[in-house]
């Protein structure tokens, strides 16, 4: 990989961020907008946690990383730490791979 | 649901997030190297692009034998979700245009979430930059030693850390539960991941899934 391909990507990385927080953001939006912007978490968080669940590239794959993210999400209910959380998510991955 | 952290939990949440940040950066660091990108180009791209899931997508693309160009897409495709965040975090960091400026290299996954999640204003201020310079510190350090050691940690799967962070997600998806349109929005947005996932280059099914944003539409504004 090329230095011109390294900048190429930096700079764009950054672009996008830019993008939505200096040149479109900070502007006041229409409601029904606001609305669909406040959801942006809630949609963009499942999307990552199902992503890194559930998927290997181009694949749906069950494997270790699902019974430690159902752990994490039973302790996450049950108001564990957050530390804790993620702590029991690796660990129990780890315990099924190293087991299963 | 765990409370998502506030006020000085904060900090100790990043730094449980950083040990986990630093661990990923350095097998991003790892592979990279091994990948053929110098020490020096593996930590630029850490410390410039600064988004882990487009350095691992554009070393993965090298890796498969992809172009250049190839590489540069994909993480550029991974990237676009952070203009997404730029938005939803533009109300809450004000300030002269040098600081959003400075601000916007700081705009990730994590420090997005604990901001939207804070109570107030000022709350979501600190959650921000305290996760977004913690976690750069990390991800930084931990992307040196990695390229540095070479093959110290190769296998960051076996210790789970590939989980470590769906489970940080699934606490700070929490607080964005209790609406109905934030459970309609996240369901929708879980089913196209799945739906897209096997049709689309990898990061796609990621930018898709925030059509299900739109659901905000059926929202009786104020």
């Amino acid at each position: 990989m090329s230095w011109a391909a390294v900048l190429v990507l930096s700079a764009g990385a950054y672009f996008f961020k830019v993008l939505g927080l200096v040149i479109v953001g900070g502007r006041p939006l229409p409601p029904r907008l606001q609305a669909c912007l406040a959801l942006i978490p809630a949609a963009m968080l499942s999307a990552l946690i199902v992503s890194n669940t559930v998927t290997v590239g181009q694949h749906l794959v069950i494997d270790a990383r699902l019974p430690g993210v159902l752990a994490a999400a039973l302790a996450a209910w049950r108001t564990l730490p957050f530390p804790a959380v993620i702590a029991i998510g690796a660990g129990v991955t780890a315990l099924v791979r190293a087991f299963a | 649901m765990t409370e998502v952290p506030s006020g000085r939990a904060v900090l100790s949440a990043s730094l449980a997030l950083g040990v986990a940040v630093a661990l990923i950066g350095a097998s991003y660091g790892v592979l990279a190297v091994a990948n053929g990108l110098s020490v020096a180009q593996t930590s630029v791209m850490s410390l410039l692009v600064f988004t882990g899931a487009s350095q691992f997508a554009a070393v993965g693309v090298i890796a498969t034998g992809g172009s250049a160009a190839t590489a540069v897409g994909s993480g550029l495709l991974l990237a676009a979700r952070n203009s997404v965040y730029g938005l939803a975090l533009a109300p809450m960091l004000r300030g002269s245009l040098a600081r959003r400026l400075l601000a916007a290299h700081f705009v990730l996954d994590e420090s997005t979430a604990l901001a939207t999640a804070q109570p107030d204003p000022k709350a979501q201020v600190r959650a921000f930059w305290v996760s977004g310079v913690s976690i750069f510190a990390f991800w930084n350090v931990g992307t040196l030693l990695g390229a540095v050691a070479g093959r110290a940690l190769e296998n960051p799967a076996a210790l789970g850390l590939d989980a470590a962070f769906p489970a940080g997600f699934v606490v700070l998806i929490g607080p964005h539960l209790r609406s109905r349109a934030g459970r309609h929005a996240a369901l929708l947005a879980a089913v196209l991941v799945i739906l897209t996932t096997p049709f689309l280059r990898p990061g796609m099914p990621i930018l898709v899934a925030a059509l299900a944003i739109l659901v905000g539409l059926r929202e009786a504004p104020e």
